[in-house]
Parts: structure tokens; sequence; C-alpha cells
């Protein structure tokens, strides 16, 4: 017989061994896994992934650049998951973003100075992605309109859009592409600190990350959206204004989406994409929820699943896998660590029948 | 003026997939259980049909000869057997072991998609083909088969009999279910199930029999909606990624039906038929106004969605405990 039970709050270090036990555990079939599809010893395989992630300076800075990214957009997601408001429209927040700035670089690219160009920028990018967050937030909080599903729509509303707006400026016509915007005079171009190109990325988003543990908290805002996550009637009880918080909380959310999306279209690729956000918006509801919605601790949880990314990338370039093995490893390790939040929350006991029936 | 005698064939084969992935989704959160992982169910039953029916046309010398039926249920039984392998994962998740469904759905899309491509390519590479896809003709053939009469009779037949005997199937258990939920005890205990576990229990109803039930089964008929993809609608040719967004589109679906499968037979039409309307507006030189075209039938459900909370109906509201993990000691 097996007796479930709930645990007391389990100390943070025996938490956070079961977790890597259960990475540990992933990785072992993981590496099972490749050795039955190419051949090759497992250790090779561990060899070619910590290789793809650490191998060279260039590796180092993509991994650390894709992490910052992935970063940004699960710290956008988080206040509205500890409200618990499925955000799932981190995808479609992103591109409006992403869009909103790459019309600014194309629009006034010719016309106005530099620097007015990336201000323009950051404003209506983080303008665009809060707006694209609000608009479900407005009818949850007025008629409780089903968030998850609503912001799942919205992003392939978003999708559209940007399908559209890439035929209308595509370069040269016909190619459905933009291609990089502004390639000679390089207006709307995030600056570059030294030789890094990915440096500001990386500083911008650490910067957030800190802001966000702050404001999450050690503000009243973020004390308020802790007590509507908790229960909405003992906010309501309490004074708080609840849909007052949800608006609000997403607008927020939105705007680092947006933030995210103008870091990538104004900081990196300088182009605009349908895929350009790359399944972010989906990845980092995973990256947040390992992470427990805590920033310092989502850090790491990023790092990881982009390392997994980036090593299941360089087996398949290898080996001559195609590229989409990375996300069977990656669906097998969230696997693993989606399964052992159970043990950390429960107790599970192992009794002997013949005891259970005695006692019955 | 659209064609409609070759638009609505066309909307009806569109829409095939997304009846069968809407309809396995509303029997799964009819039991609580929000699955987003339908998206990468349909995948894996798209990719497991493939790679029996592959098996079995290249263990054959010559592939026109191959045996009809076993032709049509090796890849029936390899899909539903992939389909249900994910429902199992899903439901070992959230029920036994009580994770977040949203997370744990999201997983499997990735996981899924993945393996989907994955073993597309790998199969592509296996033929050694200079194209990256699969074709399986032969295969495909025999799931085209249409009624012999069908096409002596005109319009009429093209608009209702043109169709793979899988279409059939769908509409056929769309409505089964439909009669389930509705008429009999076991959709009665079902939907109790999904509204509010904590009294289906004490009602003495078993809510992890039912839970997995249903979303196994859910899983299994969108799984044949992969299969109805890439056999019928694309003539037996896997390419990665073709299939696209389809699964989110089923999953909006079952907003837009309200949580009912008869609903979704009319409803898949009109949403397939707004998925190809890009193709039959005429726009001239003006090709991103069909990309414009292409976002209907995302703001459709959210117009329904946001009008079913307006209207605030108890019969047409979401089943009450959707997507939360139930505990029975949890109180």
């Amino acid at each position: 017989m097996i007796h479930i039970s709930k645990r007391k709050e389990l100390p943070l270090g025996q938490a956070l061994a079961i977790r890597l036990g259960a990475i540990v555990l992933a990785l072992v079939v993981c590496g099972a896994i490749t050795t039955l599809f190419t051949g090759l010893n497992p250790i090779s395989v561990y060899g070619a992934m910590i290789n793809g992630a650490f191998g060279s300076q260039r590796k180092i800075w993509i991994l650390l650049q894709e992490t910052a990214i992935l970063l940004c957009v699960s710290l956008a997601l988080t206040p509205a998951f500890r409200m618990k408001f499925w955000n799932l429209g981190g995808e479609g927040q992103i591109l409006i973003g992403g869009l909103a700035s790459a019309a600014c670089m194309i629009l006034f690219g010719n016309t106005l100075p530099n620097g007015v160009v990336i201000l323009l920028e950051i404003v209506c990018a983080i303008a665009a992605g809060a707006i694209w967050a609000f608009i479900p937030a407005f009818f949850k909080a007025r008629w409780n309109t089903n968030e998850t599903l609503f912001t799942l729509m919205m992003n392939y509303v978003a999708t559209q859009i940007v399908a559209y707006f890439i035929i209308v400026w595509e370069v040269p016509k016909g190619s459905g592409q933009i291609g990089i915007i502004n390639q000679s005079t390089e207006v709307g171009w995030l600056p570059q600190i030294g030789t890094y190109k990915y440096l500001l990325n990386i500083v911008l988003v650490a910067l957030l990350t800190v802001l966000m543990y702050t404001y999450l908290n050690y503000s009243k805002h973020g004390y308020e959206i802790s007590v509507v996550g908790e229960s909405a009637n003992t906010a309501r009880y309490a004074g708080i204004k609840v849909d007052r918080v949800i608006m609000r909380t997403l607008l927020l959310s939105g705007a680092i989406c947006g933030f995210a999306g103008l870091l990538l279209v104004g900081g990196t690729n300088h182009t605009i994409t349908t895929t350009i956000s790359g399944g972010r918006g989906f990845t980092a509801v995973m990256v947040a929820w390992l992470a427990k919605f805590n920033p310092a601790v989502m850090t790491a949880s990023s790092l990881l699943l982009v390392f997994m990314g980036r090593g299941a990338g360089e087996i398949s370039t290898t080996y001559g896998l195609n590229q989409s093995f990375g996300d069977i490893l990656t669906g097998i390790i969230l696997f693993f660590i989606i399964g052992v939040e159970f043990f950390i929350t429960y107790r599970v006991r192992f009794e002997k029948k013949e005891k259970e029936a005695t006692n019955d | 003026m659209i064609d409609l005698v070759a638009f609505i064939p066309r909307a009806v084969a569109q829409s095939i997939p997304l009846l069968f992935g809407s309809t396995g989704e509303i029997i799964t959160e009819k039991s609580g259980n929000l699955n987003l992982g339908i998206p990468g169910v349909m995948y894996v039953g798209g990719i497991c049909g493939v790679i029996g029916s592959f098996l079995y046309e290249s263990s054959l010398a010559d592939p026109s000869q191959m045996n009809k039926f076993l032709a049509v249920l090796i890849p029936v039984a390899c899909c539903l057997i992939g389909s249900l392998l994910m429902g199992l994962l899903y439901c070992f998740l959230t029920v036994n072991l009580r994770a977040n469904q949203n997370v744990t759905g999201l997983a499997m899309t990735t996981f899924g998609v993945g393996f989907g491509n994955f073993f597309g390519g790998s199969l592509i590479k296996l033929t050694g083909a200079n194209i990256p896809t699969i074709s399986l003709g032969a295969t495909s053939k025999v799931f085209r088969t249409t009624l012999p009469f069908a096409g002596s009779m005109g319009a009429f037949g093209k608009i209702f009999f043109s169709y793979g005997f899988l279409a059939y199937v769908a509409i056929a258990i769309a409505l089964a279910s439909s009669y389930v939920l509705n008429r009999t005890r076991v959709g009665l205990q079902l939907r109790a199930v999904g509204e509010d576990p904590a009294t289906a229990d004490a009602a003495g109803i078993n809510i992890t029999r039912y839970k997995y039930v249903a979303t196994c089964l859910g899983c299994m008929i969108a799984g044949l909606g992969g299969l109805y993809y890439v056999m019928d609608y694309a003539n037996g040719i896997w390419s990665n990624d073709a299939f696209g967004d389809r699964g989110w589109l089923a999953i909006a679906l079952v907003i837009f039906t309200i949580w009912r499968p008869s609903v979704a037979i009319p409803a898949s039409i009109l949403f397939g038929g707004l998925y190809i309307l890009y193709l039959f507006i005429p726009t001239g030189e003006n090709l991103a106004i069909k990309e414009l075209y292409k976002m209907l039938p995302y703001v459709v459900t959210i117009i329904v969605l946001v009008f079913s909370s307006l209207r605030n109906k108890r019969e047409n509201q979401p089943p009450e405990s959707l997507g939360l993990p139930y505990f029975r000691e949890d109180r």
C-alpha cells in the first residue's frame, strides 16, 4: 500500500538535492537514448554536449546571450504567474515588441538622428508589448475571461500581423523577408559595449533580474501580487483592488516581453521574422515554473535549459542527427524535473499490505 | 465570388484534423485535464503512423501490391499506440504526480514536435532522396479511397462523398462522444469529475480511472488527426513542420464550441474554411492582405471566448476544476 501525504516545507538544501538528482537521472536517460540512436559511448556524448555549450569563446558568448534573452522573458512572465494568471502569450508579446522596434528602425531610419530612433524604439517596443498583454488582462479583470486560452490565441494574431508587415516591408520585393535593417547606417541598432556584441543585452537583463527580485519581494505591488495569487477573495477583503492589480501586473509583464523583443530586434538580429522569438514564450513558462517563480533561481533554470538546447544541438551537428533531437532531449529532461516536484511537495511511504489489513 | 464546389471539399478536408483534435481535447477537458500537449500528441500520432506504414511499404517488393487491410491497420495501430503512450505520460505526471498541467502540456508539445521532426528527418535520410519529404503514395491511396459512386454524382458527390474513410470516422467519433457525454451515466460521471472531483469522489466515482481513460482516449483521437493529415490531406507525404499550428487551432476550437463535440463538426468546417479562405479571396497583387486573413480563426476564437464570459451562462462555462490537480486529502 502506498501512502501519500503532504510534506511540510522541505529544507532548501534537501529540495535542491532532490532536483539535482532528477537532472542527473534525466541526463543518464538522455545519454542512453542518444547512445541507442548513434551507437556512441555515452561519455563522448556528454563531452559533445559540454563542448557545444562551452567549447569556444564564441560558444560561451552565445550561451550567455541565449540565457539572457530567455531569462528576460521568464522575468516578464513571473509577476503574472505569481498572481496565478497564466500568461502563455509571451511569444506574441515578444513579436509585437520586436515589430514595433523594427517599425521605428524602418520608418525613421533615414529621417531622425540615431539617438532619437533608439529612444523611440525603446518606448514603442515596451508600449506595444504592454498593450498586447493588457487586452487579455482587461477581459480577465472585468469578466473573468479565461486568460490561458486568450493569451495563447493572441500569439497567432501577432504572428500574422508580423507576417503582414514583413510582406509590406520586404527587401527585395517578393523575397518574403526583410533582411538586415539599416545595414549601412546602423541607425536604430542598440550600441555595442566595446567589442562584445552581446554584452549590453546580458548587462541589461542582469540589472532587470535584480530589479524584478526587489519588486516582487520588497515592494507593496509585489506583496499585492502574492496576495491576489494566494486568494483573490482574501485580497478583496483586505481592500486590494484585484482587477487593478491584474491589469497593472500584466502591463508590466507585457512591457518586459516587449523589451525582450527590442533586445532581439534592435540589439541582436537587426531584422524581424515570424519565428524571431523561437518558442521562448513557451520555454520561459517552464523556466519560471521550475524556479518556483523566484528570479534568482531562474538564472540557473534558464541556463540549464539553454545549455541543454545548445548541447543537444551540438550532438545533432556532430553526429549528423537532425536538429529536433535537441527538442526530444529537452522534453525528457523537463518530464523528469516536472515529475520530481511531486517528491518535494509530498511524502510517499510504502507500507506492507498485511499491516494495513490489521489497521482496518 | 468564391467557387463553393471547389471551396467546400477543401474546407472539409482542412477541418478533419481539427475535428479529431478538438473532440479529443473536449473529452480530456471534461475530466478536468487541460492538455496543452495536444499539438505534440498530433505530431506523434502522425509520425508513428508514417513509421508503421514506411516499414510495411519497404518490407514489400512492390508497394502497389500491398494488402489493403494491412495498409490501413498498421498505420492506424501505430498511431493509436504512439498517442496512447503520450496520454499515459501526461496522466502519470498530472494525475499521479499532480504536476502542473500547463507546464506538463507545454513540455509534451516540445517533446512531441521534436519527436515527429526527428523521426521524420531520420526516415528522410534513410530514403536518401533529394527532397526533404517521405512519400507513402501507395498507403495514402488506400486511405483516400472514396465510395465508388462518388465521382458520378457531380457537385453533390464532390461535397459529401469525396473524402477518405477517416473523415467519416472523425464525424462518427464526434457524434458518439457527444452522445456519451450528454446521454449516458458514464458521461454524467465524467462531467462530474471535471466539475467537482471532490464531490464526485464522495459519490464513489473513481477519479483517477476517469481522468486516465478520458485523457488517453482523447489523446488517441487527437493522434488520428495527425494521421489523417499525413495520409489523406497531404497525400502520404510527410515533411517536417508541415502540420504547423493546427494543434493549437484544435484547442481554440474547444472553446469556440463551448465544450460540445457535436458543435465541433460544423465549427471545425467553419475553421477549416477560415484557415484556407485567403486562397479563395481575390486580392490581386496585394499578397500582404492574405496574411491578415490567416488571422481570422484566432480572432473569431477570441471573440467567442469574450462573449461566452460576458453572457456568463452556466452551461457555457469551462469545466469548473479545469487545470487543477486533485488530491483527496487537500480540502
